[in-house]
């Protein structure tokens, strides 16, 4: 988001008020007049950077010089909408309260329990028989106020069953970080691709928008995204044979999982089910240059927690293997030779440079709390977002041709004061576009041409009653009195009823349709002052300096 | 000297002919009531889900080609249209890939292999997933509903001293708009996506813009006569906004015609509608809104008044 300023804004508004204080407390037209030359080089001065004139710097250095940012479809880039799938949040983090209740009924001396997951996420905890259900409740609402613990029957052995759920707060509280997290997480891996300007903002209560303008390659953008980056150590269980798990199951307390895909299919893996180090103590992640055989690796830094963590792990295992495991697939699982202080590990994996690089981008900007999904992309290449500028402003330019030349030829004098005022109605608009920084799309270029075509009407009306006026034999200073006088009941109704269609369309509608309500709407206002406000001056001056008696209309 | 389109004396009998104009529109109005049933509009990505790739040639080809090159990717149903330049730039279109993030890379891979590398560019993707695609669609809804109530509860309450019907009337005519324009849309089958929708929106924007004027006139002129049946003030205000009404369509039209023209591929289902939204809002300005108020006038409330006494 480029930072607002509102001075320039502030000026147009500033110069528009003094116009509409001359033009009601009835100053003369000369002096209104010397007012329109002001705004109309204000507003020119105004929209030199977003004609792409070079700034000087000392101009710059005293006021801010706004742009019109050009949409994604007229610049080339990609818009991605992300669905954090914050329902497997609350399913993780319920998960790794299952491995800290296993770790805290051990440590108070109770049996184990099996302990299942299903599908919604709910825990499941088979205690050893009756007497173990105390003790268990009161650790319950000791240690673990955050679940709730509800009696979920027995087992065929008449042992307790119960069944534990996360509570609505603690629900919220973990939906809600995961989402600031994964704002974070996502953020802090766009800013690694290095384009400018991009937004990365919340959409919905589950939504991520990504916008990165005239980015060439939006593949690399979009694996970055999507990889969860959970980093996971377990140990590899040797004690029982991988083929029985792949045919019979795994044994209780332990999990088969993948390696890598590789020539000859993906390896599984039976490990113990416990997560030992997960990724959040990832401090600093790097790529190595390794030897010839093996390619880079990925040098992780763990914080002191971990490095703890890490380093009792290793001593206690000292000729077993860990799993090195990132989103669930296996990455390498060495054997532990000797204790490792200082929480240092190695990925290796025969990765590409790319692939490394990635992986270690991912690793540093932390792990996504939930698994992310793009559910919308708009990517629009470079050279179409060219051809779309192109068609929008020969459009643009014939259109505006067609209505000025029009009203010059049908209207003769009044058309070309009526013509003077629609330009300055475009430069107006284009102007406040340039001051608050909005985005210019392609439905965004029709809006302003068709802008021309429908300001025109108040134009219209007022001149029609101008020659209405005449025809029923009145002056021409009376003509041009209630000219504006009586079609103005209509000019305003007519902008009202096409204001509130552009407020509804910038309500309901999104991306580029928001940008066409803007330039409705602010077409509406310029429309109005413009060719009202300010063409009115030009013939209470002409009455003035030179009494004038005849109008041509 | 200027000209004059529409003399000043004008006096044509427009709510006489009312009859003829309300059963033509009524039966345009009952075939688009039909056609959107039976066929349909044609849906883009943005509210049927799905994607859509447009994709550059540098050698000109065809179809059938193209169909035969993405075979091996198993998009299942294919849909490719010209596009833009003849021959040499193509929409395709399919529900939704597995793999979303790489669906523009996989397309180009695919089409390199059979016209070699560089040959095939694709410029455009645009990928709305099915649900996004249903709230697109339900918002799109509401935008036109919510925008058709206030436009009538703006206009019944502006017009309230002529009488509370002129809301009816707008509303009224708004309805037959959109379902004129929809009838274009249905038989065009151009593409309805979120620019189309925003299109459609403005249409209504438009219409009303265009009642209220004529409307307007109405008030003034009955405020002015109010011994004059209505009926009569009516035909007169619109007598008397004709040359108005033709001006300011007609240069609205013209600058349509020309971003229809030269808009581009992407501005054209847009423009038409907008285009097809002018004319139709136009005229239900004079045969749609001023009816349904005299209508109103002279069966209900006199209806309402004879049970009464």
């Amino acid at each position: 988001m480029p930072n607002q300023d509102f001075a320039p804004l502030l000026i147009l508004i500033a110069l528009v008020a003094a116009f509409l204080w001359l033009h009601f407390s009835g100053a003369s037209g000369s002096a209104r007049l010397y007012l329109a030359g002001l705004l109309v080089v204000t507003g020119v001065v105004m929209l030199l950077p977003s004609l792409g004139v070079p700034i000087p710097d000392w101009w710059a250095s005293v006021m801010p010089t706004p742009k019109i940012q050009l949409g994604l479809d007229l610049q080339g880039g990609t818009h991605l909408l992300l669905e954090v799938k914050l329902d497997d949040a609350v399913k993780t983090a319920l998960r790794r309260r299952g491995d800290d209740l296993v770790r805290e009924l051990g440590a108070n001396k109770l049996a184990p329990v099996k302990i299942s997951q299903d599908a919604s996420g709910a825990l499941s905890v088979t205690l050893k028989d009756q007497a173990e259900t105390s003790p268990f409740l009161d650790l319950m609402e000791r240690s673990f106020t955050d679940l709730t613990a509800a009696g979920a029957g027995q087992a065929a052995t008449g042992a307790p069953i119960y069944r534990l759920t996360m509570r609505q707060a603690d629900e919220l509280q973990t939906r809600h970080s995961a989402m600031d997290q994964a704002l974070e997480t996502i953020r802090n891996r766009i800013d690694q691709l290095g384009v400018r300007e991009t937004t990365v903002e919340r959409e919905d209560d589950n939504e991520i928008l990504v916008q990165l303008p005239g980015i060439q390659d939006p593949e690399r953008a979009k694996q970055l995204i999507g990889k969860t980056a959970v980093l996971e150590f377990k140990l590899v269980d040797d004690q029982h044979s991988i083929a029985d798990a792949l045919k019979n199951g795994p044994p209780p307390g332990d999990e088969i999982l993948y390696g890598r895909p590789d020539r000859g299919g993906r390896e599984p893996y039976l490990v113990e089910s416990p997560v030992l180090v997960t990724g959040d103590v990832v401090t600093d992640a790097r790529v190595r240059p390794g030897g010839r055989l093996e390619g880079p690796y990925v040098s992780v830094d763990l914080n002191a927690r971990g490095a703890q963590i890490f380093d009792s792990l290793t001593a206690a295992n000292v000729g077993r293997r860990l799993a090195i495991i990132l989103d669930n697939t296996v990455y390498s699982a060495p054997v532990i030779k000797e204790r490792i202080p200082g929480g240092r590990v190695s990925i290796t994996g025969r990765f590409s440079f790319e692939e490394a690089h990635q992986l270690a981008i991912v690793l540093r900007s932390g792990a996504l709390p939930a698994p992310v999904k793009i559910i919308e992309e708009r990517t629009v290449g470079p050279s179409l977002g060219h051809d779309s500028i192109r068609d929008g402003a020969i459009s643009f330019v014939v259109g505006a041709g067609v209505v000025l030349a029009f009203m010059a030829i049908y209207y003769s004098g009044a058309g070309i004061v009526a013509d003077f005022g629609l330009i300055l109605n475009i430069l107006l608009l284009l102007c406040v576009m340039a001051a608050l920084q909005a985005t210019l799309t392609l439905p965004g270029i029709a809006g302003i041409v068709l802008t021309l075509g429908m300001s025109i009407d108040a134009n219209v009306l007022v001149n029609e009653r101008m020659r209405e006026e005449l025809r029923s034999g009145k002056s021409a200073r009376e003509s041009v009195k209630h000219g504006y006088l009586r079609a103005w009941s209509a000019v305003r109704d007519s902008n009202i009823s096409t204001f509130v269609a552009g407020l509804i369309l910038f309500q309901f509608g999104t991306g580029p349709v928001k940008g066409f309500a803007v330039t409705l709407c602010a077409g509406v206002a310029t429309g109005l002052f413009s060719c009202i406000v300010v063409t009115r001056a030009w013939y209470d001056y002409q009455m003035e300096i030179r009494r004038l008696t005849q109008i041509s209309v | 000297m200027s000209f004059q389109l529409i003399p000043s004396d004008i006096n044509l009998d427009f709510v006489g002919k009312r009859r003829f104009f309300i059963a033509l529109s009524t039966a345009i109005n009952i075939s688009a009531l039909v056609l959107l049933w039976f066929v349909g509009l044609n849906y883009g990505v943005d509210f049927a889900g799905g994607s859509l790739v447009q994709v550059r040639f540098t050698q000109e080809t065809n179809a059938n080609a193209i169909r035969s090159a993405l075979a091996p990717l198993n998009l299942g149903d294919i849909t490719i249209q010209d596009f833009g330049k003849v021959g040499q730039e193509y929409l395709i279109r399919f529900a939704k890939a597995k793999e979303v993030g790489s669906i523009g890379k996989l397309l180009e891979q695919a089409l390199a292999k059979r016209y070699g590398a560089n040959v095939a560019k694709v410029v455009r993707v645009e990928t709305v997933g099915a649900r996004v695609g249903r709230n697109l669609r339900r918002d799109g809804i509401s935008a036109v509903v919510v925008a058709t109530i206030f436009m009538g509860l703006f206009i019944a309450w502006e017009f309230r001293h002529v009488s509370w019907s002129f809301g009816a009337g707008a509303v009224i005519a708004l309805v037959h708009d959109v379902l004129v324009v929809t009838f274009a849309l249905v038989i065009s089958q151009f593409q309805f996506d979120l620019t189309t929708l925003a299109a459609l929106l403005t249409v209504i924007g438009y219409s009303v813009h265009d009642t209220i004027i004529v409307s307007d006139r109405i008030r003034e002129d009955a405020a002015k006569r109010r011994r004059e049946n209505l009926a009569a003030i009516m035909n007169r205000a619109i007598n008397e906004t004709l040359s108005r009404t033709i001006l300011t369509s007609g240069t609205a039209i013209a600058v349509l015609i020309v971003l229809l023209a030269l808009g581009g591929p992407i501005l054209r289902p847009p423009a038409f509608t907008l285009l097809v939204g002018f004319i139709t809002g136009t005229y239900s300005s004079i045969y749609i809104a001023g009816p349904v108020v005299l209508f109103w006038e002279r069966r209900i409330k006199v209806g309402a008044l004879s049970r009464a006494a």
